[in-house]
Formats: C-alpha cells, structure tokens, sequence
C-alpha cells in the first residue's frame, strides 16, 4: 500500500541521510531488513493513531536539536553493586567501564559482534514481532542505524547486575543503541540504566526470557532539561517468568518511552512502571505499553504517575489485549497524573481489548491536585507549604515507586524526586 | 495569650458571614471551654485562627502573645505555639505518621532557631507519650489517619500536641467519638501539659470532658458571636437546660 505523499516524503528525507554501520554479515542483514520495514510503513507523523498526542517531529527529523548538558556529578545508582558499561554520546568508553565479564553473564558489544548465533536469531526478531497490531517505525529505524549495545546473555543467576550509563559531551550528539538481553530457563538478571544519552537519544532493548526466568529492569533518564529520546522495549515472557521494568524521567524535552510486552507462556508475570516529573511547556513525556496476553494464567501490571507543573504535558496510552484462550488473566493498570497547577496538561488512553471470558483486568486513570485538606492539615502542625507539598507529592508517587523490588534503589529514585520537588517549587 | 477582638469572617466563595464579632481573650495559663449550638461557628473560628483558606476577615483582630496571627501562614502560626487539635482529622495516604511527626517537629524547631530533635531522641519521646495515650506502635507506621477509628484520629491529635508542645492549644470536640476510658486518657494527656506558659480552648458539646479537664472560663458560642461567659457552672446549665434559655436571654 502506498503511503501518503508527505509521510512518504518525509521518510524519504530521512533515509537518504541514513547509512548503516558496517558489521557481520548476518547483522547486515537484520539492519537492512529493519529498515526495510521502515520503508514499508513510513516514519511516524502527527496523525497516527498512537502519535497524537505527541509530535515525532523531532524525532525523525534528520537534523539534531542540540540540549544543553545537565550537572552529572550527582549519578543515579552510583551505590548499587553493578558492572559498570558506559557509553559517551553513544561511544563506548572502556576506560569508564568495568570488564564486562561477569559470572553468569556473557557480554558482547554490538559493535564487536562477530558470529553470535543466539544474537543473530534474536536482533530485529523482537521488535520485528512487535510492529503488529500496532506499527513502530521509529523501532525499526533504531534497529537499522544502531551503532552499538551490549548483547547480554544470561545462563545462570547472574550474582552482579549490569548497569548501563549513558553520558554526554558532546550538546548535539544523535545516538542510536540497540540491547539484546537473552535470559535462559531459570535465569535471574538485573539491569540498570541511567542517564541522558544524548541530545537525541534512540534505543532498543529486546529482552528475551525464557521459561521460569527473572528479570528486573530499572531506568533514571537523565535529567538534561533539552534532551529528547525515544525508548523501546520489547519483551517475550515465558512460561512462569517474570519481568519487571521501572523508569523515572526527570526532565527532558521529549521523551516517549514504548514498552511492548508479549506474554507466551502460562503463570508469567510482567510488571511495567514509571514516574516521571516535569515542569513547564518544554517538558512532554508518552509511556505508550502494549500487552499481549496470549497465555493462561498470567498477570500483568503497568503503574505510571506523572507529576507536572508550568504547562508541562504527560501522555500515557497503555493496552492490554487479552488472546483467545487467555483464561485467568489477570491484568491491572493506572495512570495518574498530579496536576500542581492548571496550565499543565495529562493525556490519557487506555485501552482493554479481551477475547477470552474468564479475566479479571481493571484500568484507571485519574488526574487531580494536591489534596488542599491534607495540604492544609500538614502545615497546621508547622509543616512549610513547600515541605508539605513534597510529601504528598511523594506519596502520591509511592505506588509506582513500590514497583521497584530492590529497596535501595528504590530510596535512590525517592531522594531524587525528593531534591527536585523542592528545587521546583514556586 | 489569646486574644480575639471583633472578629468578623465571611466565606470566601459565598455571600455568607460565619462569625460576627467575636470577642475572646484567654489569659497564659487558663483553661478556656466553648460550647454552643450546632453552626454556631465554633469550628470556623478555629480554621481561622489556624489560617485555613476559604475565609475572609472582613473585620476585628486576633493576636497570639501580641503577634498578629492573621498576618501568618499556618505553619508561622504553628511555630509560634498555636495547635488546632482537628474536630475531623485528615487522612492522610502516603504519609507515614512517623514521618509527619518527625518533619513537623523539626520545621517548628527550625523555624524557632532551635536544634533539630535527632532521629533516636525523636523514637524515644513518640513511644513514651504514645503509650501515655495507649497508641500502639502499629499505629504509629501507619499512613497519617488512615484506616484509624474515630477515637484513634482524636487520640492521635492529642499525641501530636503533646510531641509540639504549644503554647495555646485550641482542641475542637476532641471528646467527640472517644469512648469513656479513652476520654479519661486524653483528658490526662491534656492535664499533663497544662502549665502557667501554656493555654486551651477546649471547644465541646458535653459536660463530662469538663469534668475531667476543669476549665477557668465557660463561654457560650450563638450565630457568630460570644454570647455569654461564665464559671464552670455554665456548663452545668446548658447540659441540663439546654441552649434556649441563654439564647432568649441573648434575644
Ligand atoms: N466551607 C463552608 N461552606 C459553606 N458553609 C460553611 C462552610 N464552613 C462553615 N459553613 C457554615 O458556617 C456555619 C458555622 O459552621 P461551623 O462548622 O463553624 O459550626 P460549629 O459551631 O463548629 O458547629 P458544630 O457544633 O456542628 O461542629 C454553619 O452554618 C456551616 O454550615
Ligand atoms: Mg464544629
């Protein structure tokens, strides 16, 4: 089917700027079927059905918006046991890094990859899946122009967990980076990420996880006011396995993160969350999820909270489709947002589509202010305004925060959430 | 201590005045009681005092020690030794009570110029005054209110007063909602804090917290004014006759 003329222009424009990193051939391979499907199915514009409420202009423009580089002294996780991987302006930088050899765990980099069967038949394979029922080109432009990522495989219970930062020198860098994670049967894994990226920031990460496997995922995008970036997370969960993902956005321009969960095998559980905080009319931030239950007896769960001010936007579109066959599902989703003022915005679509009789799945969305009563209450026992607001600003984020296992990174994200609720308050 | 001169207050939102010229004065040290019909404004001129928004002063003065309270925030009104024990207490989810408590103490100190209580110091003193009032420690992990009965909310009222220690504490039907032994409780824990440097105004619909909590001065509350003061023996009058005949008198 043609495209229309503009987004057919449009695309045009952008691919005659795109050349493919050099690799193995099998790698070649898959970008150049990526971007195949990019071709077919144009670049993301205005009108899509899943693209209204946020513009991708500049993400698929070709030429780069640059952003300012935030303070990174102060790094998310800096006490978390991990195996450090970092990457400036999308470049890997071995001297930052830990020897990426740890027990359990296989690391090759993207770049470096020569003959790796189980990489092979998994890059492109995830995201390629996850183009239907719902089309994501801008995916499989990040699998075509990806210059590196770590591809992870885990045989065992993996004792460290990786933690992926992404740092920035360069105001104008445009970064593309694709992950591959493969979790073998019974296999436990963690993975950390932190950071901005850079000025345009594109990612992939395709977590495969096989039967009876752990996996736990949690995100800080870094705090640079001006950056833009563009997340998708593609995940198989297998029977009795579990998926965890958590994502805090501090600032940005733009961020849309796309989580697309599809659950294959019965009595798994996949969990998706996120919190963000935004303030004033340059801030827009879209979780867009899709989950597929095509299994019996699983659970899924998407926890996301908003907190925006000054004319900051917040998008959240959240899907579950429930499979013929899928009994027992059992799927639960909220989105909130806290509104400190009434110029900001919060733009919510969630969606149920069930083919099978026997499931308990409920959807929320709600959008208010802080509780005056309660706002009142605490400053009545000498609490200040801007202490005060804090608090329940905190505990309005709580639920989400709680979707983090691991406490102390959990009491990480809250201290930082903390810090900038009281640098943003009037 | 306090003192209230004229105080006239509409609602913010409607064309509606609430207290027509108050005049009240609780010298340091008293116990003061108010009782009075239903709507009479007996907890509007509490929020007031507090600072609630939603009011307008449209006329009179209210001053704790010499300081306008009117000019304050609420928090400025806390830190200079004003405590509203709540007539319903506010849940608040979220909000550990442990937490509320420790940041309230601490941001009245602060606000004072005084040390912060340090975090062991803090534990110690909440257990001990807790246990005065038989709050058990489960309680004290809860969210703020949440899921507390109603005698719970006003013995968790009478808990924080006792952690700010003010210096004038207006308590609105604390007696409301507690059982008997539970009233004797919070009547002791009232009792305890009462000091020369200390004042309240113990707003009440009954007779027997009174009993317990001996009050200096009993004023009678009617359509936004004070309508009569007196001894304890008011209270006695109205438990057994009833507002009418102080209202007629009033006429
Ligand atoms: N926010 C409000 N909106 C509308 N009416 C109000 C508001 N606040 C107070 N009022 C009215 O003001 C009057 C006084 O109310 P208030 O709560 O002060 O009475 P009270 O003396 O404390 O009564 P009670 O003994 O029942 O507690 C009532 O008629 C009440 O309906
Ligand atoms: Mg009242």
């Amino acid at each position: 089917m043609a495209l229309p003329q503009r987004k057919q222009d449009a695309t045009d424009a952008r691919l005659a700027a795109v050349t493919l990193p050099d690799g193995p051939a099998w790698l070649t391979k898959a970008r150049k079927a990526a971007l195949a499907r990019v071709s077919a199915m144009g670049l993301p514009a205005r009108r899509d059905e899943y693209w209204k409420f946020s513009d991708p202009t500049t993400l698929t423009d070709t030429a780069v918006i640059s952003a300012d580089l935030a303070d990174a002294s102060d790094r998310e996780f800096a006490g978390a046991d991990a195996l450090m991987a970092v990457f400036v302006d999308g470049a890997f930088d071995a001297d930052a890094s830990d020897d990426l050899e740890a027990a359990g765990v296989t690391i090759t980099r993207l770049a470096q990859a020569q003959d790796i069967t189980w990489a092979g038949d998994l890059l492109g394979t995830l995201e390629a899946r996850g183009q239907s029922p719902v089309e994501r080109p801008l995916a499989a432009l990040t699998t075509a122009m990806a210059t590196d990522g770590l591809l992870i495989h885990v045989t065992g219970d993996a004792a460290r967990a990786v933690h992926v930062r992404y740092d920035r020198k360069d105001a104008g860098a445009d970064v593309a980076l694709h992950h591959v994670v493969k979790l073998d049967a019974g296999a436990t894994f963690t993975l950390l990420e932190s950071g901005a990226g850079a000025a345009r920031f594109m990612s992939n990460m395709e977590v495969d996880v096989a039967d009876g496997a752990t996996f736990h995922h949690v995100r800080a995008q870094g705090r640079d006011t001006g950056r833009r970036m563009n997340t998708h997370t593609f995940t198989r969960i297998g029977t009795g396995s579990t998926f965890k993902s958590f994502t805090l956005s501090i600032n940005g321009a733009l961020t849309r993160n796309d989580c697309i969960m599809d659950i294959v095998g019965d009595d798994a559980t996949a969990h998706v969350a996120g919190a963000c905080v935004g303030d004033g009319e340059g801030f827009h931030h879209d979780d867009t999820v899709f989950i597929t239950h095509d299994a019996v007896g699983c659970e899924s769960r998407q926890v996301f909270k908003k907190v925006l001010r000054n004319g900051a936007v917040g998008v959240f579109q959240g899907k579950i489709l429930v499979k013929h066959g899928a009994q027992k599902t059992d799927g639960y989703q909220i989105s909130q947002s806290l509104l400190l003022d009434g110029d900001s915005q919060f733009l919510a679509k969630p969606e149920l589509e069930i083919y099978a009789d026997d499931v308990a799945c409920s959807h929320g969305s709600t959008s208010g202010a802080i509780d005056e009563d309660a706002l009142f209450y605490l400053r009545s026992r000498g609490v200040p305004h801007k202490t005060a607001t804090t608090l329940l600003t905190l505990s309005f984020l709580a639920e989400a925060l709680q979707e983090i296992d691991d406490e102390s990174l959990g009491d990480d994200l809250r201290d930082r959430l903390a810090g900038w609720l009281d640098r943003h308050q009037s | 201590m306090l003192e209230i001169k004229g105080l006239k207050v509409d609602l913010e939102d409607e064309d509606k005045s609430i207290l027509k010229g108050v005049d009240l004065t609780v010298p340091a040290g008293e116990v003061h009681a108010i009782m009075g019909p239903n709507g009479s404004g007996k907890s509007t001129m509490s929020y007031v005092l507090s600072g609630k928004d939603g009011y307008t002063v449209t006329g009179g003065t209210a001053t704790l020690n010499g300081v306008d309270l009117l000019a304050m925030e609420p928090e400025e009104r806390a830190a200079a030794g004003l405590f509203l024990a709540f007539q319903y207490p506010v849940e608040i989810p979220g909000v550990g009570n442990m937490t509320f408590l420790r940041t309230a103490v601490n941001a009245q100190r602060k606000a004072r110029g005084e040390e912060e209580l340090s975090a062991g110091d803090f534990l110690k003193e909440v257990r001990a005054k807790a246990k005065d009032l038989k709050i058990d420690a489960e309680m004290l992990k809860r969210p703020v209110n949440v899921g507390f009965s109603g005698g719970e909310k006003k013995r968790n009222e009478i808990l924080q007063m006792a952690m700010l220690e003010p210096k004038m504490c207006i308590l609105d039907e604390t007696d409301s909602g507690l059982d008997v032994d539970a009233m004797k409780l919070v009547a002791d824990g009232v009792n305890a804090l009462r000091s020369e440097g200390r004042s309240f105004l113990v707003i009440t619909h009954y007779q027997r917290l009174l009993d317990h909590i001996k009050p200096d001065v009993v004023h009678i509350m009617s359509n936004g004014r004070i309508i009569k003061s007196g001894g304890p023996e008011l209270a006695l009058e109205v438990e057994n006759n009833g507002y009418a005949d102080l209202l007629a008198e009033d006429a």
